[in-house]
């Protein structure tokens, strides 16, 4: 195989605030032996600005975007809404840009993992990561069945997997809908919580820590006990 | 006044017992309508065809509405065009007037609440009675529709009950739904049999064959068609299909959409008036042909007034129907309410997290999640944009296009973990209604790398 340059996007908020995703994205590709590069001066790639409706905002942003990553033939990011963001709005995107779980099932087509991880663990089936990248089947569409990052996680070893009722409902995190609507923010956040506790799991994980973030807000305010982890690192474990 | 969803949805929240209840109901709706789309293999197909059909139609308007006219005159039908609801109403006056009609019954009509006929014609002396079940009770209680479907269904029964007992003399107490339907019942029967003229709404009009066909669970439109001399169609221009075939694959969608039903009850096909008696349909314009140029929004022309947006709708779940300005609220309405009036109705765009579950229910694919993330692009250009969400945007743009500076910042966030609680908390802070704030890590991604200690790791 030619020699691929891999380049790993750490969104803007997972490296202010969970860092740790990142290095585990990282070190997922090196097991892989694509040993990734991360390119100085990445931030944000715009989405919030422009779900909000602020496009214009976005857009030098994008372009930063375009500019760090030119040389790398892949692009990998711990997280389904940016990867769906870029790949929307930026040309050449399809084929190179992917989230890590859809990297590691699509592309990587890994059928094993080294990792031990003995809990149990619910699985946050984000909007953008169901809906936008397809990570598993959409509970509205009429297809079969099926769960990306299901597959990954039963590769770990010792570990029971859970899914919430309302298996693919919204958190309610929505970028700046969470401050422009705070309370059905809040409310369709407590829900969501109530469904993933409700499956007896330690774990609450993903593939977009955003949604993470907002559920981890409510469940320390309510003092709920969540634990929260985002998929990279259990897929990581022991590595 | 440009009154704001999140207000009205932070109010209605307020009583949760009512939010969970509406939530967890219209979500019993959502599961029941995915397992009749389960049942079916050809699903997804009759989804896409839908769109297509619809898209076909709406792009060749002018020859099916000729042609539906054509034939619904040549059955012996009277086809009215109204450009606008002013115009909607004053046919149908007029017709009224002409007749010395002085009760009309109405079975249910998105359409007429869309015109505002109801307070026009009662303004003009003309009783007015709606006999879908829903329809009436709400219009007992001087109310709107919170939901195109089921207009009713933020009321529980208990409150029906009471309602009934003052307005039609029902037993102290007795909220029973069968004892309440069958007063709903003998009421309305007795103002069908006194009505002068009855008026139907469509859910399709078949261009080949003159048909308007009327869907129904309560029979209340045939009720209404069978009984006074003169019957009334309101019809979108929108609605016209080119022929059964067409019109068998909506069919199969509306109701497993709508309700989790095969079918509805009824679905009535009127194609000519009674021996003696008169019909006539009103084709209504209303701003319809305008979005047709709208290439951003002519999808919206494909809704068939389904509701699967709304019982599918988080937000509108946790809102209810009366949070939102537009007559039609939720996904669908966030939209229509835009296209009416922006300036009216731009206070409804927030309600929604795009979250894309209402593309994936709606039965003619329209794309309503990317069209509200299109409005929320203009609204800084009509001067509707949010003040805070607004000053975000740019700040953070200008942060992020400076990675040094951003950087420089990550570096004094984790400050912020240890700042005192009242001056983060505080009426300034949205995010802090409900959430805790995110902790910063002590080192971000991007130092770590720099520092070298990601590679450094066996």
């Amino acid at each position: 195989m030619a020699y691929s340059k891999f380049g790993l996007f750490v969104p803007c908020y997972v490296n202010a605030l969970y860092p740790e995703a990142g290095v585990a994205t990282w070190r997922l590709l090196e097991y892989l032996g694509a040993g990734a590069e991360y390119p100085a001066g990445q931030t944000c790639c715009g989405q919030p600005m422009a779900n909000a409706g602020f496009e214009r905002e976005a857009e030098p942003l994008l372009r930063q975007f375009d500019r760090l990553f030119a040389l790398y033939d892949f692009i990998i990011t711990p997280s389904a809404s940016c990867a769906a963001f870029v790949k929307e709005h930026l040309d050449g995107m399809n084929g190179r840009l992917y989230e890590i779980c859809e990297y590691l099932h699509d592309v990587a087509k890994v059928e094993t993992l080294p990792g031990k991880f003995p809990h149990k663990v619910s699985i946050h089936n984000s909007c953008h990561g169901v809906r936008k990248l397809h990570l598993s089947s959409a509970s509205e569409q009429m297809e079969p069945r099926y769960s990306k990052l299901k597959k990954l996680l039963s590769m770990v070893e010792g570990i029971e997997v859970a899914e919430p009722a309302c298996v693919d409902e919204c958190c309610g995190f929505g970028g700046m809908f969470s401050i422009e609507e705070p309370a059905v923010s809040v409310c369709m956040g407590q829900d969501k919580l109530k469904n993933h506790l409700a499956t007896g799991a330690e774990y609450i994980t993903g593939a977009d820590s955003s949604c993470l973030m907002h559920l981890q807000g409510i469940a320390r305010r309510e003092k709920m006990p969540a634990r929260f982890i985002h998929i990279s690192q259990i897929l990581a474990a022991g590595l | 006044m440009n009154a704001r969803h999140a207000e009205a949805a932070a109010r209605f929240i307020q009583n949760k017992a009512q939010e969970e209840w509406h939530n967890e109901t219209l979500f019993l709706v959502r599961e029941k309508r995915d397992r009749q789309a389960a049942s079916l293999p050809e699903w997804e197909q009759l989804r896409q065809l839908a769109s297509q059909i619809k898209m076909h139609t709406i792009t060749h308007l002018d020859n099916y509405l000729e042609q539906f006219a054509d034939r619904a005159e040549a059955n012996g039908a009277i086809v009215h065009w109204a450009k606008d609801a002013h115009e909607h109403n004053e046919i149908i006056y007029a017709l009224l007037r002409e007749r010395q009609v002085e009760k009309l019954v109405k079975s249910k009509s998105m359409l007429t609440e869309e015109c505002r006929l109801n307070p026009y014609l009662i303004s003009k002396g003309i009783e007015v009675v709606e006999s879908d079940l829903g329809e009436r009770i709400l219009q007992l209680m001087n109310k709107p529709p919170s939901h195109i479907v089921m207009p009713a269904i933020h009321l529980k029964r208990q409150e029906v009950g009471k309602l009934f007992e003052e307005k039609l003399q029902t037993e102290k107490g007795n909220s029973d739904p069968a004892y309440l339907a069958h007063a709903a019942r003998l009421h309305l029967r007795n103002e069908f049999l006194t009505a002068g003229a009855a008026l139907t709404g469509a859910n399709f009009g078949v261009a080949a064959t003159g048909d308007v066909v009327v869907c129904t669970n309560e029979g209340n439109a045939d009720m209404g068609a069978s009984f006074p001399k003169l019957h009334i169609v309101s019809m979108g221009i929108e609605k016209v299909t080119p022929d059964y075939k067409t019109l068998s694959v909506f069919i199969r969608l509306l109701a497993r959409s709508a309700t989790g039903q095969p079918a509805t009850a009824y679905t009535s096909h009127y194609r000519k008036p009674r021996k003696g008696c008169e019909m006539h349909i009103v084709l209504v314009d209303n701003g319809r042909s305008d979005i047709i140029g709208h290439a951003d929004h002519i999808q919206t022309l494909k809704c068939i007034r389904c509701a699967a947006c709304m019982n599918t709708c988080p937000v509108y779940r946790r809102s209810g129907g009366y949070s939102y300005t537009c007559f039609i609220p939720g996904p669908i309405g966030v939209n229509l309410g835009m296209l009416k009036s922006p300036g009216e109705y731009s206070g409804n765009v927030s309600a929604c997290s795009l979250c894309y579950s209402c593309n994936n229910v709606c039965p003619a694919k329209i794309d309503l999640a990317d069209q509200i993330y299109k409005w929320r692009q203009q609204l800084d250009s009509l001067g509707k944009a949010d003040r805070t969400k607004k000053l975000l945007s740019g700040g953070l743009r200008y942060l992020f296009a400076r990675p040094a500076l951003y950087n420089t910042a990550l570096r004094l966030a984790p400050i912020i973990n240890k700042t005192p609680r009242f001056l983060i908390y505080n009426n300034l802070n949205a995010w802090g209604k409900g959430r805790e704030l995110p902790v910063f890590a002590k080192e971000s991604f991007a130092h770590m790398w720099k520092k070298g200690k990601i590679k450094q790791h066996p």
